[in-house]
């Protein structure tokens, strides 16, 4: 037998010593002979018709190469879910970012100022900026009604509990646009031959995602286009589908140049274009007994999308769909609705939809429970789905889950209650007040509804003569450690040492579609499938006679050597079946919305210092079942992180718009935390094994970034007894705030320019 | 995009790059970040900010831990440089690099080899810190991955093999 217990243990990240040593391979370290730079010329209005093109004096036009939408070969746009964003603008711009025209030039420095010389007349069109704007269809500037996609969830009758209720409670909600701010903004590497045809190298998440747009974008059948991930330097969502339109742009110079073109963003272009988080309006109505429960509710959750549909009508579905978060609401009806608008358009972020959502019921939870004079933990016990219930959707909640058990441990071990009291005798004087909050709340793992069926994902396991094995999938590896807990299932499968297995680099020539990274699917739906694929493999040298039911790691060598010398490669492939009992109805929206959800209950301490109006997270414990955790290191690592950003999300990141543009594009003035801003983030997990997902994991990813928003302004509110209901909650939005409260007919207003 | 300096005289500029002399013929403005990656080829310093914000292309120079993006090469001429590759080949200070595999201190590993550099500085400087010194120690690097727990972890853990050798 090889290693014991692979699978749970802390081994050793399998590129982290490349990227110790700075070795690792990004794709900006990357050079191709003869290779030319691109650069991308970009609408300055948020809305308009292209009038006229012309390129300024003070540039040797003839240098460079120029390409614009008529050099497309097949459809000018980025295939996703819909076609409607055009690579390049042909005729009309629908946001400030949006690019018109490429260029390329084989010194880099000389690109800054050709772009800036490239002059576009455009006849301004009236804009939309804002989802009330856009609601309001004065400018109708996507589809019929400004509409992507809406979705409704009814459960029972809500309409006959209004008037059985003891109290009606109303709360509005909102969250504003966040910038992943990976470290390695994005970048890629086009070639181009006629034998071969397009080959890109890049930053990205999703290389099948990537395929499909190079195939309608350069009219090219899918053997003539290879997409291969680089090293990534982080990703948080950023990366899984603005990826698509910079490997167009290289693609299309690369085609007319006929050289390899690299395009990087700087920090300013990736900020200013790139995808941001979803900003969202929640408005919720609650029906309540006297006793603190819900009798039912209605919820009205809306997204502003941006320009473009993108992947709003999905992330739209995750957070319509955990809107009613870890309550039994026996009846409610929750409409989701993402809009458009002239602004570039917004995309996938950790979460997707679901810490918007969240935070707006974790917050009208808190409300609730001051109506009726009870405590926030009241009021969630009071809630919680039990086993036996059901969710908004009707999906039945499993004997394991414990929600009380969560809570009750998450006090305990951040001292809430004493702290509360505490604090609440120590607030009296001072001019640093001090609070606690909490948030109990649930993330799904996988692909939404049907969608893990739609994806059909195949992964695949591959043996060499050494005995080595390699696993073969287009999930990526870009911080989270995919590339590791992936080796550990099928070295734990296989009965092999953690060093005997390898991942193959992403490379769509190379590796079968495992589906996107995105969704905390890929420990739970693609690990899975490369748990079945390594059992394959083995049953295959067992049916081969060269195998006992057990072996040893040299034993497994040998057979490999046997059977390859004989039959030549030995490869398994596993498919995605979807479980039989899983039930799903697209067009209601009701049944199994997920393979498994992950459960939490967080808590948070803050200190506010009523001098610099600044709120300090002084403590935060993150307690969570995600089911089996399988690397402890890693998964502590994404709970961590998902909370440092969520942090980031509640009281510092804001994005400054003017005029539909990121006007604060820069890391200097877009925060966030840094090394001195973070309490201590205590981790720690409950686990139950979960059947749908590999050795019982569930997906981790992305539930982190939901609890803590909303946990840390309940503790601001507690510190303060100021309602925070949007956020970013800055200082200046806390002195506001504050100032308000003290004289209530001073109307205060925020600044002018912030949406 | 990069800004050029003033492209026209290129003068060879010399300085030590982990312990060898190097010359390099960029401009004199160019950015000392540029040159060790592409005329030097020492691709394991990284940008990610351009503006000096987030540490990402840290090197030591002479010691002194800097934003090579805000650099000007002319100003690297006679000085001795550190990147990443000069700590993996360096018996001491290789140990940050361990200790930061092993504490879960990279993931993405985009801000690892500035990091790894502002560690080096700050043991150097003070040989045991405590937690709040390694705070500010590392106060000029971002890490949007890890919220820099771990790689608190991995720089006491350095510094304690440090003290123990």
């Amino acid at each position: 037998m090889g290693d014991k217990h692979i699978v749970g243990a802390a081994v050793p990240r399998k590129e982290g010593r490349d990227k110790v040593t700075g070795a690792a391979r990004y794709v900006d370290d990357m050079t191709l002979p003869g290779m030319l730079y691109g650069a991308t010329v970009r609408s300055r209005v948020p809305r308009g018709r292209i009038k006229k093109i012309s390129f300024g004096a003070g540039v040797n036009w003839d240098e460079f190469v120029i390409v614009t939408a008529k050099d497309i070969p097949g459809k000018n746009c980025i295939a996703l879910i819909l076609e409607d964003q055009p690579c390049l603008a042909a005729e009309f711009v629908n946001h400030q970012e949006e690019p018109i025209l490429l260029l390329a030039h084989a010194e880099r420095h000389k690109l800054w100022k050709a772009v800036a010389a490239v002059d576009i007349e455009v006849e301004e069109l009236p804009a939309v900026l804002a989802i009330e704007d856009s609601e309001q269809r004065r400018e109708i500037i996507w589809g019929t009604d400004n509409i992507f996609k809406t979705f409704l969830i009814e459960k029972g009758q809500v309409d006959g509990v209004w008037a059985k209720a003891a109290h009606i409670v109303e709360g509005e909600y909102f969250t504003g646009a966040q910038e992943q701010l990976y470290i390695e903004n994005n970048g890629m590497i086009a070639a181009y031959d006629e034998q071969h045809g397009i080959t890109v190298w890049g930053s990205l998440q999703c290389p099948y995602y990537l395929h499909k747009a190079l195939m309608a974008l350069c009219g090219l059948p899918e053997e003539k286009v290879r997409v291969v991930q680089m090293e990534t330097g982080g990703a948080f969502g950023g990366k899984e589908e603005y990826p698509s339109m910079i490997a167009g742009h290289a693609a299309l110079l690369a085609r007319k140049s006929g050289r390899p073109v690299k395009i990087i963003y700087d920090r300013a272009e990736d900020m200013a274009a790139t995808t941001k988080r979803h900003p969202s309006r929640t408005r919720h109505r609650t029906a309540v007994d006297a006793h603190g429960k819900i009798l039912g509710g209605e919820i009205e959750f809306t997204i502003d999308g941006g320009a473009y549909a993108t992947l709003s009508a999905v992330v739209l579905s995750r957070g319509t769909i955990h809107a009613g978060g870890a309550y039994h609401w026996p009846n409610v009806r929750i409409r989701g609705k993402a809009v458009a608008t002239n602004i570039p358009p917004h995309g996938a972020f950790r979460g997707f939809g679901a810490p918007q959502s969240l935070f707006a019921l974790e917050r009208h939870m808190d409300r609730i429970a001051q109506v009726l004079g009870i405590s926030p933990v009241e009021i969630r016990r009071r809630n919680f789905l039990r086993p036996g219930q059901t969710t908004t959707t009707e999906q039945l909640v499993g004997a394991e889950t414990n929600l009380e058990h969560l809570l009750d441990r998450a006090l305990k071990l951040s001292q809430y209650e004493e702290k509360k009291k505490l604090f609440a005798l120590a607030n009296k004087s001072g001019n640093v007040k001090r609070g606690m909050g909490l948030a109990t709340f649930l993330h799904g793992a996988g692909f939404t509804g049907s969608g893990e069926r739609y994806l059909d994902s195949v992964a695949g396991v591959e043996a060499r003569t050494d005995g080595s094995v390699w696993v073969l999938v287009s999930s990526t590896e870009f911080g989270q450690g995919t590339n590791t807990v992936l080796c550990q299932i099928a070295a734990e499968a296989l009965g092999l040492r953690f060093a005997d297995v390898s991942i193959a680099q992403p490379d769509t020539r190379a590796v079968p579609n495992s589906g996107p990274t995105v969704a905390s699917r890929t420990v739970m739906v693609v690990g899975k499938l490369v748990q079945s694929a390594a059992l394959g493999l083995q049953q295959t040298l067992v049916a081969a006679g060269l195998l006992g039911e057990k072996s040893t790691p040299d034993e497994f060598r040998v057979a490999c050597t046997e059977y390859i010398a004989k039959r030549g490669a030995l490869r398994s492939y596993a498919r995605y079946q979807a479980p039989s009992d899983v039930f799903w109805d697209d067009q209601k929206y009701r049944g199994e919305a997920y393979a498994a959800f992950a459960w939490a209950a967080y808590v948070a301490e803050v200190a506010v210092d009523l001098t610099t109006y600044e709120t300090t997270v002084k403590d935060f414990v993150a307690l969570q079942e995600v089911g089996k955790v399988l690397h402890p290191l890693l998964a502590e690592g994404q709970i961590v992180g998902g909370v440092a950003q969520a942090i980031g999300f509640a009281l510092y990141e804001k994005v400054i718009w003017r005029n539909g543009r990121m006007v604060n594009n820069q890391m200097t003035n877009y925060i966030m935390p840094g090394a001195t801003d973070l309490p201590p983030i205590r981790v720690y997990f409950e686990e139950f094994g979960n059947p749908h997902g590999a050795y019982g994991a569930k997906g981790i990813g992305e539930l982190p970034m939901d609890g803590p928003a909303p946990a840390i302004i309940s503790a601001l509110e507690d510190a303060t007894g100021v309602r925070g209901s949007s956020i970013p909650f800055l200082p200046e939005d806390l002195f506001a705030a504050m100032r308000e409260k003290a004289n209530p007919e001073t109307v205060t207003t925020q600044a002018g320019e912030s949406a | 995009m990069r800004e050029p300096g003033k492209a026209s005289a290129r003068s060879p500029l010399s300085f030590s790059v982990n312990g060898e002399t190097r010359r390099a013929t960029a401009p004199p403005m160019s950015r000392l970040l540029d040159v060790l990656r592409d005329e030097l080829g020492l691709t394991g310093t990284k940008e990610g900010c351009g503006e000096g914000e987030c540490g990402s292309c840290a090197v030591l120079m002479d010691g002194l831990l800097v934003n090579s993006c805000l650099v000007p090469v002319l100003e690297a001429a006679g000085t001795k440089i550190t990147t990443i590759e000069g700590i993996t080949h360096d018996e001491q200070w290789r140990e940050v690099q361990a200790a930061f595999l092993e504490c879960g201190g990279a993931q993405c590993g985009i801000c690892t080899p500035g990091m790894v550099l502002a560690t080096v500085e700050l043991l150097r400087k003070n040989a045991l810190p405590t937690d709040e010194e390694i705070r500010e120690g590392l106060a000029g690097n971002l890490c949007r991955c890890t919220g820099y727990l771990h790689i608190f972890k991995a720089v006491a853990k350095a510094a304690r093999r440090n003290r123990a050798r």
